[in-house]
């Protein structure tokens, strides 16, 4: 969904950036809590995942195709704080190769990070209250999550696109053809979200942030350390 | 599976999959790409103020196998963003006090 530069006005451009900015703010303040010695190093590996990610782009009908956005695969690992932060990175790596304007970047924060975000980890905190806090039900409600999170960006991107997009095009025809195309494309999101967090929280269930509070950490063999240390 | 074997493995995978499996995605717009194009807007577009980079559109300039450049694209793109990333969360993580070497 990399929106490049002329889509949006400069109204519209320079608010989603303030917006992108408050977000990204809040995010640094609170992915303090989220991160330590440990899952630092996995958030930064996480970024790298979604990164290698967005590459493969998956046929979703016929001459289209979609990748995945991965904020809910993110938010569901290493937190939603982290998350955002993750994706925002991403997307400003993926500048230099030439990939989502550089007008539109805080567009894009809005879309792909904050909203991404959001509504992918309010979704995943709302089923994991239903379900037992175990495996298959973080993997469900991850798949889920990913899922709704596609089709809500693509509404944010109507919504910003009827304030100030570019050219004259019917809201109604607009809003059908993108929830149509990106319903189809968070389905792929759902599916890769839900296998990679399914398989980070086989092999280590305790570094996802998703089942913390379920699981305990499992005992580390570590070497003595000099007393005083 | 120890921290340390399993972060290596989570790069391998992206590796992997930024610089092999990349090569196999599909050519074809993405979601909003062709929306763009069905209904008219894609014109619009303005030419990337970046489209000269030596990464543009995940090929790396002067290598002209296609396999290779996508490949090699996507492994800098990998280590960039795992640079960048874990810079970032390493500087903003809450240090234990009783962690911190005097």
């Amino acid at each position: 969904m990399h929106v490049p530069d002329g889509f949006f006005d400069a109204p519209v451009s320079i608010g989603a950036g303030v917006v992108a900015a408050a977000g990204i703010g809040v995010a640094l303040r609170g992915a303090r809590a989220e991160l330590d010695d440990r899952t630092a190093p996995l958030a930064g590996l996480t970024a790298a995942f979604v990164f290698a990610a967005q590459m493969i782009n998956f046929p979703v009908a016929a001459g289209t195709s979609g990748h995945l956005m991965g904020g809910a695969l993110a938010a569901i690992l290493v937190g939603p704080y982290t998350g955002l932060l993750c994706v925002s990175v991403v997307l400003l790596v993926q500048m230099f190769f030439a990939d989502g304007g550089v007008t539109a970047y805080g567009i894009n924060v809005t879309l792909m990070a904050v909203t991404g975000v959001l509504v992918a980890y309010g979704v995943f905190r709302l089923v994991t209250k239903v379900l037992p806090a175990n495996r298959p039900a973080v993997t469900g409600a991850s798949f889920l999550a990913a899922a709704v999170s596609v089709p809500a960006s693509a509404l944010v991107f109507v919504v910003l696109y009827a304030i100030g997009g570019t050219a004259d095009i019917p809201l109604g025809t607009l809003t059908t053809a993108m929830l149509g195309v990106h319903v189809l494309i968070g389905l792929g999101e759902g599916l890769i979200t839900a296998v990679t967090v399914g398989s980070v929280a086989a092999v280590r269930p305790d570094l996802v942030y998703g089942l913390r509070g379920t699981v305990r950490r499992p005992l580390e063999v570590r070497t003595a350390q000099p007393s005083g240390a | 599976m120890s921290t340390k074997r399993f972060f290596a493995a989570f790069l391998l995978v992206a590796l992997i999959v930024a610089g092999f499996v990349s090569f196999y995605a599909s050519g074809d717009p993405d979601g909003l790409s062709k929306v763009a194009e069905d209904r008219g807007f894609a014109a619009k577009e303005k030419e990337h103020s970046l489209s000269g980079s030596p990464l543009g559109d995940y090929g790396v300039k002067g290598v002209d196998d296609e396999r290779l450049s996508g490949g090699l694209a996507g492994v800098i793109g990998v280590g960039l963003t795992l640079a960048v990333g874990g810079g970032l969360f390493w500087l903003v993580r809450r240090r234990e006090p009783a962690d911190t070497p005097s």
